[in-house]
């Protein structure tokens, strides 16, 4: 029998990206690119307290305060709170400060210089309160900052009997790992225009991901109908989950200058401002305690997994399941347990950046692996070969795998394509007298697509399909394109699904008041889960032609546009939504924490060789390999494409991205000094994929876009282990932490 | 000299047309460019010339809008990423970052075409050490880099054809 994706047309072909010439052109209308007339520019106006009572509110210098907008809590119209999971969070703080960059008042002007300089003349007198500023203090409640005890969320996930393994045990391994906080970086910051009135509701344009998150959180805001809110994405420079949630919180700024003032009001941060009040990657602390038997296998994981969350719940919650989950990694072990707890501080509330979680509870583990490998007398490989899960076992959750991975086939290349064995004894050989120690290491992996759990099931997202009068098809959907390539693979997924050319296709532009919710553009769900909505939603539009007698099965794609025509003719509008439905024996208890946490998984082996400077202690890395199975390959440029950058942020994560905090606040917002990978620092990163199709995904496809943030960090740390042979358990890794970490001497 | 409201006069050109502007002498050229001339192709990113996603030409050379008080391009030739196509056909550079995936969301990518062609119009075959040095300026969040190195190789390649297929379209050579 002939593979099947041999015949696909369409699909896995590297088609031109479907707004590639407006962007290399610089015709793409971002956000700032777009001016209304009679607009206003909006500032936000923060606390400079970390924690504390609001006194008084006053405006000084000497400025024509008349002419200007002045929001504070008392004009919300409804709720004040950014509605997300929990409902804690403010627009505008009211009596209470829990963070140093809390919006407080808004001001709105037509100079923006002008506005600037009253923003530094708001006098905004606070009474502080005491704060806490780490996770640790958080944990042990050095003072009570949210709720009763700091915690947003705990999980806990039982496989099996971890208690009883430790006897048995022949080895007891255990081992701390802590990384940093990461700021996501997209070069456009957040940026919104509004207008609003009683009359015509609220509209916004604005860099996002989630439109229908925004739609949500200003109907609360402004207690209006449905229909009296339109959100609108306009093109949106990199999002990495920075736009997430917190477009909500902008979004309703601009919205509420523009209903006190009845004009557009543009809301666009500059770098300083997007980085201190923005949310960024969660900090995180891991514990791992393992039981191992002589012959090195797993026996029991107790995991200990904490999140500081920052001042509000925001996305806390579901960043921790993410982060759960993934802790026990693609290696089967019969008792595990994990005990996870998302904590309050008073910063900023952090929140989604690609990986979720699991770039921070993955470099815990595979930093840990190492060195129960180590303790065994194993090398890393052959004791994650004698782990690694098959078909048929279960993970931590005690999800049955139905699908056929191999990890060890992973491994396997990615040591050959990377030469790993004999690299790694010549540069033994080779540092014995250098100064530039060479080294190799590896992270094994997996990570999830689409929704934890039942959130798919909650969700139920929707795509449309609409035939236009010349007989092309436009994709509804609320899935933004963000730089990853939505509008690119959804047009491949209809055309091959319809057997039209890939330039029939359209993707209408994310509006609420056009697009149905298809969900929000996260959690590695845009191709695996929507795109599978968008196939069965383009088959209905055919389904329904031939229904009509309008078309044969088999046709050509001028047949198809006379049909569309006819019916459009005929009928009026001809339009198919398709909604989601679990693929069978899919089934997530919540209360136990306990099931098929995800529907299907990318599998990955990545591979880094780095050098360490034995004087300056700078580590480069100078090759990167990551091998993955992500299912069928919808876009090979493009997927490429997301690897490399994924991997890019994660070599960024583990050694440039240092977030400097003082009291709660970033003190390095900019980019002179929180410093991202430049084309000089970047090594090669070369990128292979196995395809195994994946039934239940869109011509086979499964999810991509977080799975590269989770590797580079471990498999960097094990290198620098390789090369120094020093553990170090802790990002970002500074030059200044490898010299403390070797024993080095400041000169 | 400044008018009443402080405002000067500058002339230079912009993407081969003679402009005249009147505006503040220590007006950010980005913000000329886009707010006075609404070409919005030129993006900020970091406003401290850290990014490189406001980079224009100026006399050929390139450089970060954003640290460029206006007054310093009287006289001058000014491209930003509006003028690099030639009216409905691209650059090389260009059509090099779409075949490549050098693009992504697409934000930093006028500064980047913009310091690629310059790259290429300095060293017309750059190795990879040059191409690396020459986009260093220059961030991207998105690619990694690597398809954008790959589109400069490409565009070196198909400059380097186009060059050759010129030249034996001459008649008598």
């Amino acid at each position: 029998m002939k593979d099947e994706s041999e015949q696909m047309k369409i699909v896995g072909r590297p088609v031109p990206r479907k707004e590639g010439r407006d962007k290399v052109t610089g015709q793409a209308r971002y956000v700032d690119d777009l001016h209304f007339p009679e607009m206003l520019y909006g500032a936000t106006v923060r606390s400079a307290e970390a924690r504390g009572r609001i006194k008084s509110i006053s405006f000084g210098g000497d400025l024509p305060w008349d002419e200007f907008v002045i929001v504070t809590a008392k004009d919300i119209p409804g709720e004040n709170c950014v509605a997300l999971i929990l409902l804690d969070q403010p627009y505008l703080a009211d009596e209470f400060v829990n963070h140093p960059e809390e919006p407080i008042v808004l001001l709105a002007h037509p100079d923006k210089y002008l506005l600037e300089e009253a923003r530094r003349n708001v006098r905004i007198e606070i009474e502080s309160l005491p704060a806490i500023f780490s996770l640790r203090d958080s944990v042990n409640q050095k003072e009570i900052v949210w709720g009763e005890d700091n915690v947003f969320k705990t999980y806990m996930v039982e496989k099996g009997n971890v208690d009883e393994t430790w006897e048995r045990a022949d080895f007891i391994i255990e081992g701390e790992y802590e990384t940093g906080a990461q700021e996501q970086l997209y070069i456009e910051n957040n940026g919104v225009i509004a207008i609003a009135s009683p009359a015509d509701g609220v509209t916004v344009w604005g860099s996002m991901q989630c439109p229908y998150y925004i739609h949500k959180a200003l109907l609360k805001l402004f207690g209006l109908p449905e229909d009296k809110i339109r959100v609108v994405q306009t093109e949106t420079g990199g999002g990495f989950g920075g736009k997430e949630e917190y477009p909500s919180m902008i979004a309703g700024h601009a919205a509420l200058l523009a209903w006190k003032s009845g004009r557009p009001v543009k809301i666009v941060y500059d770098r300083a401002e997007d980085m201190a009040a923005t949310t960024k990657r969660h900090p995180s602390w891991t514990k791992h305690r393992t039981a191992v038997t002589r012959d090195g296998k797993l026996l029991g994981m107790e995991i200990e997994f904490v999140v500081d969350g920052g001042a509000y719940a925001t996305l806390s919650a579901v960043v921790l399941s993410r982060g759960t989950i993934h802790a026990a990694g693609p290696y089967f072990c019969p008792n595990v347990r994990i005990k996870s707890r998302a904590v309050a501080t008073n910063a900023p509330p952090h929140g989604a950046f690609r990986g979720f979680g699991a770039p921070q509870s993955i470099f815990a583990l595979e930093r840990h692996l190492n060195k129960v490998a180590r303790e065994l007398g194993l090398s890393p490989e052959e004791f994650r070969r004698r782990n690694f899960i098959h078909e048929g076992e279960t993970t931590a959750t005690n999800q049955v795998i139905n699908e056929k991975v191999d990890m060890e086939g992973l491994l396997n290349r990615a040591f050959e394509l990377t030469d790993y064995q004999a690299k790694q004894m010549r540069f033994a050989e080779l540092n014995k007298n250098s100064r530039q120690k060479k080294g190799i290491g590896f992270a094994s992996f997996m990570h999830g697509a689409g929704f934890t759990g039942s959130g798919e099931k909650f969700l139920e997202s929707v795509v449309g399909a609409e035939a236009t009068s010349e007989g092309r098809v436009r994709i509804l959907a609320a899935s933004t394109e963000i730089g990853q390539g939505t509008n690119t693979i959804f047009a491949q997924i209809a055309a091959e699904a319809l057997h039209l050319d890939y330039d029939a296709i359209e993707v209408a532009k994310p509006d609420t008041g056009n697009v149905p919710n298809s969900g929000p553009t996260v959690a590695s769900r845009t191709c695996m889960i929507v795109g599978k909505l968008v196939e069965s939603a383009a088959l209905g539009l055919k389904q329904t032609l031939v229904n009509c007698g309008l078309l044969s099965e088999n046709y050509t794609q001028p047949d198809f546009e006379r049909a569309c025509r006819s019916y459009i003719e005929q009928y009026g509008a001809l339009k198919s939504f398709s909604k989601y439905k679990a693929p069978p024996g899919i089934n997530w208890d919540d209360e136990k924490y306990e099931g098929d946490a995800y529907g299907a998984y990318a599998w990955a082996v990545y591979v880094a060789e780095v050098t360490v400077d034995m004087v300056t202690y700078e580590a480069r890395v100078d090759d990167f390999v990551a091998v993955q199975e992500v299912g069928k390959v919808i876009h090979p440029v493009l997927a490429a494409g997301q690897i490399e950058g994924g991997v890019a942020q994660g070599i960024g994560y583990t050694l440039f991205e240092n977030v400097v905090w003082g009291n709660g606040r970033m003190v390095n917002n900019q980019m002179t000094n929180y410093i991202i990978p430049t084309a000089a620092d970047i090594p090669p990163i070369r990128v292979f994929f196995e395809e195994n199709p994946y039934a239940y995904g869109p011509a086979g496809a499964k999810g991509i876009g977080e799975l590269p943030m989770d590797g580079a960090a471990p498999a960097i740390l094990n290198a620098i282990e390789n090369a120094t042979g020093v553990s170090i358990n802790h990002i970002p890794l500074m030059p200044e932490s490898i010299m403390e970490a070797l024993g080095g001497e400041r000169a | 000299m400044p008018d009443a409201s402080g405002k000067v006069e500058i002339n230079c050109t912009v993407n081969s047309e003679a402009r005249t502007l009147h505006v503040f002498p220590m007006a950010r050229l980005l913000d000329v460019l886009r707010e006075e001339l609404r070409l919005t192709g030129t993006k900020e990113g970091c406003g401290e010339g850290e990014c490189g996603a406001c980079s224009v030409l100026i006399d050929g050379a390139l450089v970060n809008s954003c640290l460029v008080p206006v007054l310093q391009v009287e006289g001058a030739l000014i491209k930003t990423i509006e003028g690099v196509a030639t009216g409905e056909q691209l650059h090389v550079v260009q059509e090099a970052f779409i075949a490549c995936g050098g693009a992504q969301c697409g934000i930093c990518t006028p500064g980047m075409v913009i310091a690629a062609v310059n790259l290429l119009e300095r060293t017309p075959n750059p190795n990879e050490a040059e191409i690396r040095a020459g986009l260093a300026g220059n961030l991207c969040r998105c690619t990694g880099y690597m398809k954008i190195f790959e589109a400069v190789v490409k565009a070196c390649q198909s400059s380097s054809t186009t060059k050759t297929q010129r030249h034996r379209e001459e008649p008598g050579i």
